[in-house]
């Protein structure tokens, strides 16, 4: 199946990419898409523990099952949350 | 659109070179169903500035006699430096599915209350607003709680990104890791707003 894999802040920025296409085997999952994304763009393995993902516009589970044209979103930590992080860089 | 108390203030929502917002023609509907879309005019992000009167005249009526508003501005110190101006990131979809979800939540709460939620994208300046959430009910008690709880949703849930710049460098801004199921962080959102 081909999905396409969006990436939003920091994650676009590591990747480099904002937008990319992934063919994936029957059945995949988020957390497949994810590891394939991870494969092509090592940078982003830090994030693993720490995204969250959204399948077409609504937040999706890591167990979740794609189809053929799933568009899956990465999302880093969102800025308003607990327990505010600063990642400082190009400082 | 309702613009009736805005009108009354005899302040225009135009002014200022603020961009009107368009309340939809029909009336809205907060029904229960999980797949409701998000309502333009109620749940927005927009890289225009943001008209905190317009918003807030967008969800009263004749029966609220409560109407509070929260406005985030972007302030000129962060954690010790001095801040340029702030570059908001969103997935502007899913935000929008998010701040569905976030007046379902209230409506199960407050069943009287109307709430709207703008965020503003892109480049934003010191002392300008980067979020709006207005939120009427018949009485103030549930305004408040209302509106508190979704400013707190919306800062644990919603996809939005800022990436500050200050003097001598930019930083992503990262919290937590978004979950909407996260009953802890819904607790947390409720006492908040009930304390």
């Amino acid at each position: 199946m081909l999905v396409t894999i969006r990436l939003f802040a920091r994650l676009r920025e590591l990747a480099g990419r904002a937008e990319l296409s992934q063919v994936l085997p029957e059945p995949s999952t988020v957390r497949n898409a994810w590891d394939a994304t991870v494969n092509e763009f090592p940078a982003l393995a830090a994030y693993g523990s720490s995204i969250s993902a959204a399948v077409n516009a609504d937040y999706a589970r890591f167990t979740e099952q794609l189809k053929d044209g799933d568009e899956v979103a990465f999302l880093p930590p969102v800025s308003g949350g607990e327990g505010r992080a600063r990642r400082p860089h190009h400082v | 659109m309702r613009r009736d108390w805005v009108a009354a203030t005899g302040l225009s929502g135009t002014s200022g070179g603020y961009t009107e917002i368009v309340e939809p023609a029909e009336p809205v509907s907060q029904g229960p169903a999980s797949t409701e879309p998000s309502v333009p005019g109620r749940h927005a992000l927009s890289p225009d500035p943001l008209d905190p009167l317009a918003i807030a005249g967008s969800v009263t009526s004749d029966a609220k006699g409560a109407l509070t508003t929260f406005i985030g501005l972007v302030r000129d110190r962060n954690a010790g430096q001095r801040v340029r101006w702030i570059d908001y990131e969103a997935h502007v979809p899913l935000a929008r599915t998010v701040f569905a979800r976030i007046g379902r939540e209230v409506g199960e709460r407050w069943p009287e209350a109307e709430l709207a939620i703008h965020h503003r994208t892109g480049r934003v300046a010191i002392g300008e607003a980067s979020v709006v959430i207005a939120a009427a009910s018949a009485h103030r008690a549930d305004a408040f709680a209302a509106c508190r709880f979704a400013i707190e949703r919306v800062k644990q849930i919603a996809p939005v990104w800022k990436h500050e710049y200050f003097e001598g460098g930019e930083v992503w801004i990262e919290g937590a890791t978004a979950d909407p199921d996260d009953e802890a962080a819904l607790r947390t959102a409720m006492e908040r707003a009930c304390s």
